[in-house]
């Protein structure tokens, strides 16, 4: 389903401070398998999951989605690919201060406007689903740290995306937390989502959810 | 609703909650804005009504007026001279006129001693204007002493004080009878101060001006149109005048705008980031930007724009009246009639609302063509 040959990418590239974060990584990641990649800090983990997602394009390689390269493509199409496939959940959440839980949820379909009603009521199902439902009218900044990467999570599936992309998700919760997360991502595995994490967190690692651990290490992959 | 039209709405939704997130920046900038266009809106408004109510009551006055030139200043029209202009094709009516300045040492302003045309005055009589009125505590009735340059003493009773709406072209006037104007200003028997031509079509009246040039080679006929165009050029002047004094105001603001327009905060950056990596394109942030700009821009536009109505049409545009109006000590007290020049109104539009739209745009193009990816690693 994504199709990865030869992978590079370069950051300030052709200056002193040259530095390649990504040196030919090759995978195949299959449909609704939850795809664990793991390494220290710098291994290129998140530069992997940024370039996937179509945040970013590669300086060499090939990415092919469904068989359709998307390495080339200008950024309008790039961010068409973005909505409809992927869901990101950042590390920090970067949910927007000052909105209620329900209006960050809605934000990613503001662009594809879809009528008002019809949104409303599926970030509702959403954050019914990740018992929000109290929280809904809720500044952002008042919510608990599990509390908000739940809204990033509705956040991520509110335009039904098959691929939710996950950087770090763990890093910034507790134990039982972490232990909530897994289970939201039991959930959305079974329902046949395709996810993509990083991670250094072992509770996540060891996690029986994970179908497929990939350890990078220097912008390689050292083992799969 | 089509998805164009509804994709702006959220748009314009997303940017009013923006705004509202960060109120006071905003709000100041509002202020700021809303007073300058109030400040230029009411010199406009102002200056475009003077010009409006000069145009109504000079459209009153006669097509020609006609004065006598000696050693190129005016001088009074001799008898017989009425007779040298004979009979002029296309000409109404002539008339001979006596009017003349006094200086008032008590109240130190001037007024326009006037032999009303069709209103015959009872000897010791006079009709006052309202500004004057004013300023000597005067009401039908009332007696009032001047001395004459001859240096003797006139008394005259006041029987009628003007009324308030022809106030801008009578507030200093005093109307008399013609013996006692002769009298008053001990001028010679069968002289006149000017006299004035009624022509009835339009086309004729630069005929009918070179005729007069013609036949009487000491004379300056002075066209009603000439006049409108000196009272325009005075107002213009007075107009640009005080906007030139404005126009450190004006940069000061186009500094500030451009510092608050331009100076996109980390928090900003921070949310555009976010918005593209969420599937936000470009355009869409620049959008909705463009849409922030928009409302504050038309907003400051509005508020400024009704302030300076308001201001000029119920407040007598108190603020700018000393240096829009002139220099006089008898100062008309007059309300403008509300009328909007729809050029004047275009024109401030385009250079309030344009630039500051403008400005906030660019800064917002170079955040928002950068990668998302930025997001991932904050």
């Amino acid at each position: 389903m994504i199709e990865i040959v030869d992978l590079h990418k370069a950051f300030n590239q052709g200056r002193p401070n040259e530095y390649w974060a990504i040196q030919g990584i090759s995978l195949a990641l299959e449909r609704g398998q939850v795809t664990a990649f793991m390494g220290p800090s710098g291994s290129g983990k998140t530069t992997l999951l940024a370039l996937i997602g179509c945040l970013a394009r590669p300086t060499r390689g090939r990415i092919r989605l469904n068989g359709e390269d998307i390495s080339g493509l200008p950024e309008r199409f790039l961010t068409a690919l973005r909505r409809r496939h992927f869901g990101f959940v950042f590390q920090q959440f970067n949910l927007i201060k000052g909105l209620s839980a329900r209006d960050n949820v809605m934000l990613p379909a503001y662009p594809l406007a879809p009528p008002y009603r019809q949104l409303r009521a599926r970030a509702d199902a959403l954050l019914a689903q990740f018992a929000l439902t109290h929280r809904a009218d809720a500044q952002v900044e008042w919510l608990s740290g599990g509390e908000q990467q739940r809204v990033a999570i509705a956040r991520a599936l509110i335009n039904d995306p098959p691929i939710l992309v996950a950087d770090e998700p763990t890093a910034n919760l507790d134990t039982a937390l972490s232990r909530e997360f897994l289970a939201i991502l039991g959930e959305l595995s079974r329902a046949g989502r395709t996810v993509l994490l990083s991670s250094h967190d072992p509770l996540v690692l060891e996690s029986p959810l994970i179908n497929r651990r990939v350890a990078l290490r220097d912008g390689r992959v050292v083992a799969d | 609703m089509t998805d164009g039209f509804r994709r702006q709405r959220y748009l314009i939704d997303f940017s009013l909650a923006a705004m509202g997130r960060r109120k006071v920046r905003n709000l100041g900038l509002l202020a700021v804005y809303s007073l300058l266009v109030f400040v230029l809106a009411s010199v406009m408004l102002f200056t475009h009504g003077l010009r409006q109510e000069a145009k109504r009551v000079l459209a009153e006055s006669p097509e020609v007026i006609l004065q006598r030139l000696v050693a190129g200043r005016q001088d009074l029209i001799p008898p017989g001279y009425l007779e040298r202009i004979g009979r002029i094709r296309g000409v109404q009516k002539i008339q001979a006129r006596l009017w003349g300045y006094y200086y008032d040492p008590v109240v130190k302003a001037n007024y326009t001693f006037m032999v009303p045309e069709a209103r015959p005055l009872a000897a010791g009589e006079i009709v006052i204007g309202p500004a004057m009125a004013r300023e000597r505590g005067l009401v039908a009735g009332n007696l009032i002493s001047f001395r004459s340059y001859s240096g003797r003493l006139f008394t005259f009773k006041v029987a009628e004080v003007l009324p308030q709406a022809s106030e801008l072209m009578s507030a200093d006037l005093v109307l008399l009878g013609a013996g006692d104007f002769r009298a008053f200003f001990d001028f010679p028997a069968g002289h006149y101060t000017d006299i004035t031509l009624t022509v009835a079509n339009p086309l004729e009246v630069r005929n009918v001006a070179a005729k007069l040039a013609a036949a009487l080679p000491d004379a300056r006929p002075i066209l009603r149109e000439e006049v409108q165009r000196t009272y325009a050029a005075l107002f213009d002047w007075r107009e640009g005048m005080v906007l030139t004094v404005l126009s450190g105001a004006l940069l000061a603001f186009a500094i500030f705008a451009w510092d608050k327009a331009s100076g996109l905060s980390a928090e900003e950056r921070r949310e555009i980031g976010i918005l593209k990596a969420i599937g936000w394109e470009s355009g869409d942030v620049l959008r909705m930007k463009f849409w922030e700009g928009g409302l504050i821009s038309l907003a400051a536009f509005l508020l400024g724009y009704l302030a300076a109505w308001v201001h000029v049409f119920h407040l007598d545009g108190a603020l700018f009246r000393p240096v829009l109006q002139g220099w006089a000590v008898l100062y008309p007290h007059f309300r403008l009639t509300p009328e909007v020049d729809g050029l004047q109104l275009a024109t401030l539009f385009f250079f309030t609302v344009f630039p500051y739209t403008a400005a906030v745009l660019v800064p917002i193009w170079r955040a928002a063509i950068t990668d998302p990816d930025a997001v991932m690693r904050a």
